[in-house]
């Protein structure tokens, strides 16, 4: 159980989470969704801390996140492991390394500084790889795997970490449909085995077929909290004041992202 | 024994892998320690004939903590501040503190200017340099060259020759010192640029943009702050060649550091060498200041 309690951050004069107070049941599939600027990718980086809010609190089965230091921080980080745009593999590294990163908060210092990790966690990567059919790459590089592929990669290194909590700030937003499916496939994956997921997405289609929940923000506001099918068009409209094209299509022009796919072929 | 786990898995990707894991791992450690051995037998192999012998070492090295203990001033508290004429004083350890000072600044100089020619000749060489731009390999190889010829000879070589043609005097150090400066950069700036993401450079050249050109907008903005680095290291570093390139007449504070060397004047050798740390800390506050400025500058006007 995560417990959001008016958790705010302020940036100089600009409120970017404003009082946001929710509460997340385990296992649970929520998608976060909003404009540019509402707040979404401040308020997943401040439940990892890798942003500190300017007030409230986090809770997680009662421990008061926003209190950690040092070590107890790092052990919190590796619970909740962060999947990002941009996938932030380390080009120069083979993919096997770079999913083994996971395990790094669980090795001495010594030994991890030599890249030396044991033969069940090679398994574990190995095993993580193939899950998602690129236990063959495991010796390439990075860089000559595609996008599609180094989210999925990105994914085996959050699984290595043995996650309650994945955080994914707009997963798919640099990538096209059909890689984004399979990234959205293997979230909604690890998520059925009882990781709680929370996942910013700029596209409306995504959140509806995918999640359990949509989280909406408005400057940095809740302004809905629901199920997918209580989030209808007409809700979008008096919530942003635009068209859920309008909505879609802005969105996606802020992330960079491909144009939304037309509500039609989503249904289909 | 370490395929155990695989095995366990069950998964024959998984255990696909680990074997190529490990055979890549063996294959690493081989050549991680034959290129050991081989390093360790020329390490030993060049001691064996630069004649470097521990107990020659050993007995030295005392014999090196008494010079600094010659050059220490000496000076006395009770007149410390008193004039050049009392013995003990500041002022008698630095008694020709304005001949000295001048003295460093035109080494100060020396090096300013011949870090700056020798950077834009080895700015302009870089680009042909390259092997990831150079237009052909024939030019790859003949800037490659040139630059190392310009590096491996001794600026004090250089320094010689230049006195020997024209005349005694700062014009002959700095020359020496740019010539070695373009060599030294033109090799680090060449492998900034290989560095460098080729992706704009392409775009460059397919929106017909001249190779000229594509050195210019598409690796010069990458590479500048990497330049700007190497740029105030080769300064520092040229601020200590220009003080020692005096020693055959080629200007600066060196010829003066020399005379005191050889003719024993151990208070004024600590002295100006004092100056010249001075000197170069000084620089060296003030260049990291410099390239973070610049730096600054370059982020904000992206």
């Amino acid at each position: 159980m995560l417990e959001i309690e008016r958790l705010t951050r302020r940036f100089g004069e600009k409120t970017a989470v404003d009082g946001v107070s929710l509460s997340i049941p385990a296992g649970q599939m929520v998608g976060v969704i909003g404009r540019s600027g509402a707040g979404k990718s401040t308020l997943l980086r401040m439940l990892n801390r890798l942003t500190e809010p300017s007030a409230g609190r986090v809770l997680f089965d009662g421990t008061d996140i926003t209190a950690l230091r040092g070590q107890a921080l790092r052990d919190w980080r590796m619970r909740c492991a962060m999947i990002f745009q941009q996938f932030n593999l380390v080009q120069r590294l083979d993919v096997l390394t770079n999913v083994l990163v996971g395990r790094l908060n669980r090795r001495p210092v010594l030994t991890s500084l030599l890249r030396m990790f044991t033969a069940q966690e090679r398994a574990m990567a190995l095993a993580a790889l193939d899950r998602f059919d690129l236990a063959e790459t495991a010796l390439q590089r990075a860089d000559t795997l595609s996008g599609g592929q180094q989210q999925r990669v990105a994914i085996a290194r959050a699984l290595l970490q043995e996650p309650r909590i994945i955080l994914a700030d707009e997963p798919i937003a640099s990538l096209d449909p059909r890689n984004a499916r399979t990234v959205m496939d293997a979230l909604r994956g690890v998520n059925r085995d009882g990781i709680t997921v929370l996942v910013n997405l700029h596209d409306l289609a995504t959140a509806r077929d995918y999640c359990d929940r949509i989280v909406a923000l408005n400057a940095g506001r809740v302004v809905f909290d629901g199920p997918p099918p209580a989030l209808t068009a007409q809700r979008i409209r008096e919530i942003y004041g635009v068209t859920e094209e309008e909505f879609a299509e802005e969105a996606a022009a802020a992330v960079g992202a491909p144009p939304p796919r037309h509500p039609a072929i989503a249904a289909a | 024994m370490s395929q155990q786990a695989a095995y366990a898995t069950g998964l024959p990707a998984v255990i696909r892998g680990e074997e190529a894991f490990l055979a890549a791992r063996r294959a690493k450690r081989l050549q991680a320690l034959l290129g050991g051995a081989i390093l360790l037998g020329c390490l030993l192999a060049a001691a064996w004939m630069s004649e470097v012998r521990p107990a020659t070492l050993w007995a030295g090295l005392p014999r090196i903590g008494e010079y600094f203990a010659r050059i220490l001033p000496d000076l006395r508290w009770g007149v410390l501040f008193a004039d050049a004429e009392t013995e003990g004083s500041l002022a008698f350890w630095m008694y020709r503190l304005p001949e000295w000072s001048w003295l460093i600044l035109e080494t100060a100089n020396m090096a300013a200017l011949a870090t700056l020619m020798g950077s834009v000749s080895a700015l302009l060489l870089a680009f042909p340099a390259a092997r990831n731009i150079a237009p052909s390999g024939m030019v790859f190889h003949v800037t490659r060259r040139f630059l190392e010829s310009l590096r491996t000879v001794p600026e004090i070589v250089y320094a010689l020759i230049f006195v020997w043609a024209f005349g005694i005097g700062p014009l002959a150090g700095i020359l020496a010192i740019a010539l070695h400066s373009a060599g030294a950069n033109g090799k680090l700036f060449a492998e900034a640029i290989e560095n460098a993401d080729l992706r704009p450079w392409e775009a460059v050249r397919a929106a017909g943009g001249s190779w000229v050109q594509g050195c210019r907008y598409a690796l010069l903005p990458q590479v500048l702050p990497n330049i700007l680095s190497y740029v105030l290291l080769r300064f520092e570093v040229n601020i200590r060649s220009a003080s020692v390139i005096g020693f055959v007449g080629a200007g600066g504070v060196g010829e003066e550091l020399y005379k005191v060397i050889s003719f024993n004047y151990y208070e004024e050798v600590s002295a100006i060498v004092l100056l010249i740390i001075l000197t170069v800390s000084c620089l060296d506050l003030l260049s990291e200041r410099l390239r973070h400025a610049a730096i600054g500058r370059l982020e904000a006007a992206r």
